[in-house]
């Protein structure tokens, strides 16, 4: 299969303060990835190295096969961007910003432009300066999903969007990768990662501390168990791999309520040790993208 | 509700609209502390160093005399400089310098208000101060008490400076200076309640100032004394006429104190009424679908209407001093002084050519400042985020900057073939030799245009440096020449290797290495700007 992106041991410094130090990430043709990292962690920086924005210290990185830095204005008609903080032209109104992206790109679909207008509710009449965040969001959303591109680099685009124009967006989102297309798609809103995205790369630190579908990172890390048992546990602490382990006694029973967190490959041993104790009732829940996340960016380096 | 505690109530609500204004100010004299200093400092020496130089050039009282007669008597010079009233060395200074640094407090006034009031409401900012502990009115109070400080703080310099003399002239001076400030500052309030963006706020009141340094002009060219009614109309024609060393006319000053406050409270009213971030003109919806498709048709949408402006306001300058050349022959009297000073600044015997070259020369100042700007939008675009999702189109960085620089360097001729159409106009000459005279200051303003491309090419922290070179450039054009500065001196600013045109003759080295200096500038700054990070 062929990449869209693939970058390795990206370096970017500004100054003093190191931005990148070694950052991979492979994004393969067609899929939705997500990019997740904590604020600051070198998500909007690795973008514009891809963009062509700045210059890379060190590393490789491609775009589409070619090198962003000096092919960025050949990429760019196959690339649409939506940053973060929308910032708009004053005197401009959303659908001439809109209109002048397209243009810029080199195409745009004018049914898919009314369509998606009429989608994402914006009055594409107004002026820049008038536009609240997520209408002004909405403008470049539309200008980039309108765009006749084979990669669509997104970073933050929903953070000012209310539920009902998440769901527009998570739907416009879908209708692309059927269409073929690529996403990097950079978010903090983990439920949307979950829902679009076929893999996901984790920064901190302008490292790449996790990189896979999210099963496999599911697996990589802990379960957790909630069991009722018929009579008391026996050697539950001792199998490695247990964590946050508590055991309650149920009242006026020899039963005991179970809870804990287990890492994958030792799931099989608690089973078994669960099983002699006699089990009543069992619920295991694999981690959350939320969990994932908070063991990543907790930890210290 | 009770009568009695109505009465309370709105007593409480009227001092609450000032609420916070304290920190506001003190906060608004933290953010200005190294502009509005270097900007007092510059100004208020270049007052002071005048005494100094003027004694140099007519070192005695009967030539400084002498050409105090002859300068109240030629109409041209003194729509340039005002008449003079008196021939001491304080009394020559406030002829010589006094407008120019009312302008400069005019300028320093109404940026420091529009900042600190219309800018902060654009950028958001006003929004999240606002949800704060703050009077409805408090910054606006802030912003006028920040520019009092500044222009008291001016107004010190001069006063204090200049004592020696005469202390009552040097107060007249100081006060008068401040008193200009202090006009445009208020005046900048109301402006910026009706406009809703900072740029065309700190625009139009430019023009404005630029409009009252024209009525000045024109009125003292037709009488001696300064009581021609344009004159009276212009806030720098109330300095002239508060006389400043020449028997001081002190209550000219309640002129000042009567338009600050007047204007003040106008600018208090409107800013009552109003929403935070709203002007009185609600926006107009724009068309649903664009026609813009290049950079380059974004770049002019941009600029267009600072195009206009310019031009405008050039052509209209040109038509007003076109007609007041006619006078520039009235000269009687025969002083080797003043036709050396002459010389200097026009280059040559002819004083219509002079005057007309030295009005040639200084609207090619003027429009090294709007190449400077117009360059600079490059700046503005890129630290305002707004260059980013461009660039991240196919548009490479040369054909984003080349739209905004083919406005800087095309608009500079269109705006100086714009005076010098006036200029013909308002004189009744024949177009060509003026036409060519405003051509020849082309290369001039496209080096100082070029140098903020090489700065905001290297990178855009180093784009304010150059304000300050067309500064210096305007400067030593301005008051160099009365200066008797030595031509190495003058020779800093491009301007000082241009031919006096019309009527000198033309030299076509100094021209063609300017510009070629320029492209060499803008060359070495666009592959800057292709090598370096984007700022974001």
């Amino acid at each position: 299969m062929t990449k869209a992106i693939t970058v390795s041991g990206l370096h970017k410094s500004f100054g003093k303060t190191q931005a990148l130090a070694g950052l991979d990430l492979d994004v393969e043709a067609g899929e939705v990835h997500g990019f997740l990292g904590p604020n600051g962690s070198g998500k909007s920086t690795t973008i514009r190295v891809l963009l062509g924005l700045l210059h890379a210290d060190s590393g490789a990185a491609q775009l589409l096969g070619r090198d962003p830095w000096t092919d960025a204005v050949e990429l760019h008609r196959r690339v649409a961007y939506v940053p973060g903080d929308v910032t708009l032209w004053r005197n401009l109104s959303g659908g001439e910003v809109i209109d002048l992206y397209g243009k810029l790109r080199g195409g745009l679909d004018k049914s898919r432009r009314t369509e998606l207008i009429d989608r994402f509710e914006l009055d594409p009449t107004k002026k820049g300066r008038t536009y609240s965040k997520g209408n002004r969001q909405k403008v470049a959303l539309v200008a980039a999903f309108a765009s006749d591109v084979d990669l669509l680099i997104l970073d933050e685009p929903t953070s000012g969007l209310d539920p009902l124009m998440e769901e527009v967006f998570q739907r416009c989102v879908e209708e692309e990768r059927d269409r073929g297309r690529t996403i990097l798609l950079s978010s903090h809103i983990l439920s949307e990662v979950e829902e679009l995205c076929d893999r996901v790369s984790i920064i901190r630190k302008g490292r790449t501390v996790e990189s896979g579908s999210l099963s496999d990172l599911r697996h990589l890390t802990r379960t957790s168990v909630t069991a009722e048992l018929t009579g008391a546990p026996n050697g539950l602490a001792s199998i490695p791999g247990v964590h946050d382990l508590a055991i309650q006694q149920i009242q006026n029973s020899q039963g005991h309520r179970v809870r804990l967190q287990v890492e994958a490959d030792q799931l099989n041993a608690v089973l078994r040790s669960l099983s002699e104790s006699g089990v009543r009732s069992l619920t295991s829940k694999p981690p959350t993208l939320e969990e994932l996340f908070l063991r990543h960016y907790q930890e210290t380096a | 509700m009770t009568a009695a505690a109505f009465p309370a109530r709105t007593g409480v609500s009227g001092s609450r609209q000032l609420a916070g204004t304290g920190a506001l100010l003190r906060f608004n004299l933290r953010r200005d502390r190294v502009v509005v200093p270097a900007w007092v400092a510059v100004t208020g020496l270049l007052v002071l160093s005048l005494p100094g130089s003027l004694k140099s050039v007519y070192s005695t009282p009967a030539e400084r005399a002498d050409i105090a007669r002859q300068m109240l008597t030629n109409s041209s010079l003194r729509a340039t400089y005002g008449p003079v009233f008196n021939d001491s060395l304080g009394g020559l200074t406030a002829w010589r310098i006094g407008g120019y640094a009312a302008i400069l407090a005019g300028i320093m006034s109404l940026v420091v208000v529009v900042r600190h009031t219309r800018d902060e409401e654009e950028s958001g900012r006003q929004e999240l101060v606002s949800s704060a502990m703050v009077g409805r009115r408090a910054p606006l109070t802030a912003a006028l008490l920040t520019a009092l400080v500044a222009n008291s703080a001016l107004a010190l310099l001069i006063a204090g400076g200049m004592a020696g003399q005469g202390s009552a002239g040097a107060l007249a001076l100081g006060l008068g200076i401040g008193g200009v400030g202090m006009v445009f500052a208020t005046l900048a309030a109301i402006v910026a309640q009706f406009t809703d963006s900072g740029r065309l706020a700190k625009g139009l009141t430019g023009g404005l100032l630029g409009a009252a340094f024209v009525l000045r002009a024109v009125g003292d060219s037709t009488t001696n004394d300064g009581s021609s009614p344009a004159t009276w109309i212009s806030p720098i024609g109330w300095l002239e006429n508060l006389r400043p060393f020449a028997a001081e006319r002190w209550w000219v000053l309640t002129l000042f104190a009567a338009a600050t406050l007047v204007q003040g409270v106008v600018a208090y009213e409107l800013a009552g009424r109003r929403d935070v971030g709203m002007s009185f003109f609600a926006a107009r919806p724009g068309p649903a679908q664009g026609r813009l498709g290049t950079a380059g048709a974004l770049a002019w949408r941009l600029q267009r209407g600072s195009v206009l402006g310019w031009g405008l306001g050039f052509f209209a300058a040109g038509v007003a001093f076109g007609g007041i050349t006619k006078g520039a022959a009235d000269l009687v009297g025969d002083n080797a002084k003043t036709r050396e000073v002459i010389e200097r600044m026009g280059g040559q015997s002819g004083i219509e050519d002079a005057f007309l070259a030295t009005m040639v020369g200084m609207f090619g100042m003027l429009a090294a400042l709007y190449a400077v700007s117009s360059v600079l939008r490059l700046h503005s675009e890129e630290t305002g985020q707004r260059a980013e999702p461009i660039l991240a189109n196919a548009v490479g960085r040369l054909r984003w900057a080349a739209g905004h620089l083919t406005i800087a360097f095309v608009g500079a001729v269109v705006i100086m073939l714009l005076s010098g159409l006036g200029l013909t106009l308002g004189y009744g000459a024949e177009p060509g030799p003026i036409l060519a005279a405003t051509l020849v200051q082309l290369p001039a303003i496209w080096s100082l245009g070029a140098l903020a491309v090489l700065l905001h090419g290297i990178s855009p922290r180093l784009s304010p440096a150059s304000w300050a070179t067309a500064g210096l450039a305007l400067a030593l054009g301005w008051i160099g020449p009365a200066l008797n500065l030595p031509q190495a001196v003058l020779n800093v600013s491009p301007f000082g290797h241009l031919p006096k045109l019309p009527g000198g003759d033309m030299a076509w080295g100094p021209v063609i290495v300017l510009t070629a200096i320029a492209a060499t500038l803008v060359a070495v700054g666009l592959t800057a700007l292709r090598r370096r990070d984007l700022t974001t």
